[in-house]
């Protein structure tokens, strides 16, 4: 006879706390590992969307920290410029050199800029700006809030009467949404310009004929969707890089488990809010 | 509990100053998990009075300083601070009470990012939004003299050796001039030399600034410098009370263990 282990239904205590000492059930042991997993995995979501909740509200009251707004845009913005500029320009480089084969095939040659232009923009421009940033941005989010956790300095600001959460989460969320898109935009010109660069290894097409074969096949509908994505793969960069700092254990460690969750949580919900957002827009 | 003294009726009669209660704790309890930290702890805290807690590590002295601004929420028990009960403050009311206490950490939580004169800047220009730019560099100057480091307005936290860390967060905290001021462990991790001279500068604030303080250590030589009263607690529970010299006088050996 498998043995029998208890369940205690423990919900975090700070979060809700009228459910701490909920009942005790007796289950086999294969039932209560299941359990016991699910009811993490279900924790994670439910204190996920308490965090969610808050910065909704947190950044719709009053006394919103303009200043520190302002601090996160440049941190965030101006110093992932060049990062971007490099990465994007090099996929402009290097998807025009390997699309370049088929179309000769074809004879479709001259269709390179277009090709090369609806796949920067529509996708290959906000997912790789939206991955980069989850590596850059997300894990410094993880890491800095995890190191102001572990060093009190969290706990100090509480205590001064001033509000972390708002001063630390909402402003750098906030600043990750509305920069995101701008560094996607950015991204997709440096891309073109490496595309250009690219259709100029193997051939001779000046910048103007360039363009004008590579904006002929795109619209600005196209850009619609990608930036909308744009503003989702932020929150989800913020989001995931602030909670995981925020909610940081107490050792050192846990700032190095902080950043790295942030790294690997957003970059994969970053392809998943991708796949649903395509659907979407195929659908329309 | 041993009460090595009279207590505070003893304290008060003896005509030392004119005592307001300015911190009561009421059979404050506080454990995590199955792990009982604090149990049944009541204490006073009179108004312009240096009040020590003295226990081993891991006799919940911190977590006894956390339930009282609220960055830990007691399990059971009653905290009333400057006439107000903690448990039923909500955040406005709750922040507005804060700006009364200067909390001193044991890291000292200086902000990392920023540098002496904006960690300065940072509680004052929230607090007290009404001051000038010109008072506010002259507040700014004033806690930096109090505590030594004129010379430090610029430089980052990483540029500071640990006991200035330690002067520059208590200029923080009495930057603005709180009534409360709440010591966790002000001189663990630094030498003998500078341990003395934190402690003088914790005797030196209670003085010029008026606060009453409750000084968390398990330090006795910075007990010695900065009590008027002491609390000790023993595996959770406030084990005696008195002043320096009946803790001095006693012969109960987990006492000796400290004073020796």
């Amino acid at each position: 006879m498998s043995k029998i282990y208890k369940l205690k239904i423990a919900i975090p205590v700070k979060k809700v706390k009228s459910f701490a000492s909920a009942q005790s059930l007796k289950l086999s042991e294969k039932t209560y590992v299941k359990a016991k997993k699910a009811h993490g995995i279900l924790t994670g979501i439910g204190n996920m969307s308490l965090f969610i909740a808050r910065i909704i509200k947190e950044t719709f009251s009053s006394q919103f920290e303009f200043k520190e707004f302002l601090w996160q845009c440049f941190k965030i913005g101006y110093k992932s410029l060049p990062l971007i500029a490099i990465t994007g320009a090099i996929m402009g480089v290097v998807l025009t050199i390997q699309s370049r084969p088929a179309l000769l095939r074809f004879g479709a040659v001259t269709l390179l800029p277009g090709m090369v232009a609806v796949s920067i923009i529509r996708e290959i421009g906000p997912v790789i700006t939206a991955l980069i940033c989850a590596g850059k941005i997300g894990s410094g989010i993880g890491a800095e809030l995890g190191s102001m956790k572990v060093t009190e300095q969290i706990d100090a600001m509480e205590v001064s009467a001033t509000n972390p959460f708002k001063y630390l989460v909402v402003t750098r969320v906030v600043a990750v949404i509305l920069i995101l898109p701008i560094l996607v935009l950015f991204a997709d010109a440096s891309g073109l310009v490496g595309s250009w660069v690219g259709v100029n290894i193997k051939g001779s097409v000046n910048i103007v004929l360039f363009i004008s074969q590579a904006f002929s096949s795109i619209n600005f509908m196209d850009f619609i969707p990608a930036l909308i994505k744009s503003f989702f793969f932020g929150a989800v960069i913020g989001i995931v890089g602030c909670y995981n700092g925020y909610n940081a254990g107490r050792g050192t460690e846990s700032v190095g488990i902080a950043a790295n969750s942030a790294v690997v949580i957003s970059s994969l919900l970053v392809i998943v809010v991708d796949m649903i957002a395509v659907q979407i827009t195929d659908m329309l | 509990m041993k009460n090595l003294q009279a207590g505070e009726d003893a304290y008060v009669s003896g005509g030392e100053k004119s005592q307001g209660l300015v911190l009561e704790i009421n059979n404050l309890s506080k454990g995590f998990g199955r792990q009982e930290v604090l149990k049944n702890i009541s204490l006073k805290l009179f108004d312009s009075e240096n009040l020590v807690v003295l226990g081993k590590s891991g006799s919940g002295k911190s977590v006894l300083i956390k339930c009282i601004v609220r960055l830990l929420d007691p399990d059971s028990g009653t905290i009333d601070l400057l006439g107000h009960r903690m448990g039923s403050l909500n955040r406005n009311e709750l922040d507005e009470l804060r700006k009364k206490i200067g909390f001193l950490f044991q890291s000292g939580a200086l902000y990392d990012s920023m540098t002496v004169k904006q960690n300065l800047e940072f509680p004052l220009r929230r607090i007290k939004k009404n001051l000038t730019e010109k008072e506010v560099k002259e507040k700014v100057n004033e806690v930096l003299e109090n505590v030594g480091l004129s010379e430090a307005l610029n430089k980052m936290p990483s540029q500071l050796s640990g006991g200035m860390r330690k002067r520059i967060s208590l200029a923080r905290t009495i930057i603005v001039d709180p009534l409360i001021m709440l010591y966790d462990e002000p001189t663990t991790g630094l030498d003998p030399v500078t341990s003395d001279e934190i402690s003088q500068l914790i005797k030196n604030v209670q003085k010029k600034y008026k606060t009453s303080s409750l000084i968390i250590t398990h330090d006795i030589e910075c007990a010695r410098t900065t009590a008027d009263r002491i609390i000790m607690l023993y595996e959770g529970e406030v084990y005696s009370e008195g002043k320096l010299e009946d803790f001095e006088k006693s012969n109960d050996p987990n006492i000796q263990s400290f004073f020796r």
